[in-house]
């Protein structure tokens, strides 16, 4: 068992693929949570195998598209200054900010510094006692704990010049977002995989009895993808609403137990602006008080900050799952992975480098129906 | 940048108090901190996600998952389409 190979079986997929086509009787519009779904729907070209009547609806779980305008700047300018070491995952240094990006920065004489794990960053720290070194804090629930992780090591060394720039996210809040927008078509969800290795399911019955949507956890493989698409659609053609764990492989109901307790001791619950979305009530986490000198945006006091998204990128409709990338007018001509305008062209995760990575020559661009974008609210 | 990735466990040790392992993704080998999955042992699979494994891959249910999906539609490959067989029950033999 190697735990990849065996989930991309042909000869299964048949089957699951056939199951569905004989279980759907009605159109069904269904929201994978996560862009690595995404990729590996329209990597293996998913959603083209399945009946007619069944919908994916590609949904905001791309970390890197969601980041704020406002912290990418506050990235760019703490990266700018002299005597700090920024850390990063690869895949922020090209997402757009006002005007520029870290690639920029880094071509600029920024010490700009692509890492693998947090855990890197931490030593390049002590490496460095004399730079202040920054590692960019994003990610969801599978993201969190390594970084909460980094800053209780740091705080138990005693390494004072090390800080993180947080801007985590949270996925339940946000499922209750969509369902809540006026313009929202689906029906039920795919849950992200990983996101529940680490949280486990209880935070979902609630919301699965209160909306009236099934949420199924998936995995990542082709095979946990038609796994979740046939129990969601099962579900649906029966009338029910629960929560089902489609990748037990990975995901205990109670979650990682020693990553909820860091989670815990490290952050807190609080409002966050999503990118193209706006603010989502509780759905982002910052350092407790408790770990405060770890927090870039204290220690660097980063103000003054204007931000300017360009009027042409309608990716927060695609992380809204109100619009396919290829429906967008920029899409592949003044939008690409090597000229990005917005975060999900840049992201491995995103939908729009998905569609442009594995469709594009499939696809003309289509001219978009007008959508009524979610309701946002107000900053602050 | 969030992509999990099965990897499995080659060797464990303690490095600087903080308990690490060397872990092959298919051939490629990493350091991963096993803080969050103490008691995961040499040989085992585990979801790698930035360096932290965050969750053990369970052997047994893999394998009832997979042959959950083998049994899809078996019931009616072995007793052939209903409504074929009230049609005629010498309908379809001798393939």
């Amino acid at each position: 068992m190697k735990y990849i190979d065996e989930f991309q079986d042909p000869a299964l997929a048949r089957r699951l693929l056939d199951e569905i086509h004989a279980t759907v009787t009605r159109p069904w519009a269904l929201m994978e949570v996560c862009g690595g779904q995404t990729h590996t729907i329209i990597r293996h070209g998913i959603d083209q195998l399945l009946p007619d009547q069944v919908e994916l609806i590609h949904g905001p779980g791309c970390p890197v598209c969601v980041t704020p305008l406002e912290v990418i700047d506050k990235a760019l300018e703490i990266a700018s200054r002299p005597g700090v070491i920024f850390c990063s995952f690869g895949d922020m240094l090209r997402v757009p900010g006002t005007g520029r990006d870290l690639f920029r920065v880094r071509s600029e004489g920024g010490d700009v510094r692509v890492v693998y794990s947090p855990l890197d960053a931490l030593t390049i720290a002590r490496q460095n006692p004399d730079r202040e070194v920054v590692f960019f804090g994003i990610g969801f629930e599978t993201t969190a704990p390594p970084n909460a992780m980094t800053v209780h090591q740091a705080k138990k060394l005693g390494i004072r010049n090390f800080s993180l720039l947080v801007s985590h996210v949270r996925v339940p809040p946000a499922i209750e977002a969509i369902m809540l927008s006026p313009s929202c078509r689906v029906q039920g969800f795919l849950a992200a995989g990983h996101v529940c290795s680490v949280m486990g399911v209880a935070e979902y019955p609630e919301l699965a009895a209160r909306h009236r949507v099934p949420i199924v956890v998936t995995g990542f493989e082709p095979l946990d993808i038609l796994e979740g698409v046939r129990r969601t659609v099962r579900q649906l053609e029966r009338g029910e609403h629960t929560v089902e764990n489609a990748y037990a492989r990975a995901v205990r109901p109670e979650g990682n137990p020693a990553a909820l307790a860091m989670l815990a001791d490290v952050f807190e619950v609080t409002d966050r602006a999503w990118r193209g979305i706006g603010v989502i009530p509780g759905s982002g986490w910052r350092l407790a008080d408790r770990y405060r000198e770890f927090d870039a945006e204290h220690r660097f006091q980063v103000t003054g900050i204007t931000t300017q998204e360009p009027a042409e990128c309608r990716s927060g409709e695609v992380l809204q799952g109100l619009l396919k990338p290829n429906e967008c007018a920029a899409f592949g001509t003044v939008c690409t992975p090597r000229t990005p305008l917005g975060a999900t062209m840049v992201s491995s995760e995103g939908a729009c480098a998905a569609y442009y990575l594995y469709r594009r020559l499939d696809l003309q661009a289509a001219p978009a129906a007008p959508t009524t974008p979610l309701e946002a609210s107000p900053v602050g | 940048m969030c992509l999990a990735v099965p990897g499995r466990v080659l060797d464990i040790a303690e490095r600087d108090g903080t308990r690490m392992a060397t872990v092959d993704f298919g051939g490629v080998q990493k350091e991963v901190c096993l803080e969050y999955l103490p008691d995961l042992r040499v040989g085992e699979y585990a979801i790698v996600h930035v360096g932290f494994a965050l969750q053990r891959l369970d052997e047994e249910s893999a394998k009832q998952t997979l042959e959950l999906f083998a049994e899809l539609g078996m019931l009616q490959e072995e007793f052939g389409d209903p409504w074929e067989l009230a049609a005629g029950p010498d309908e379809g033999a001798g393939e």
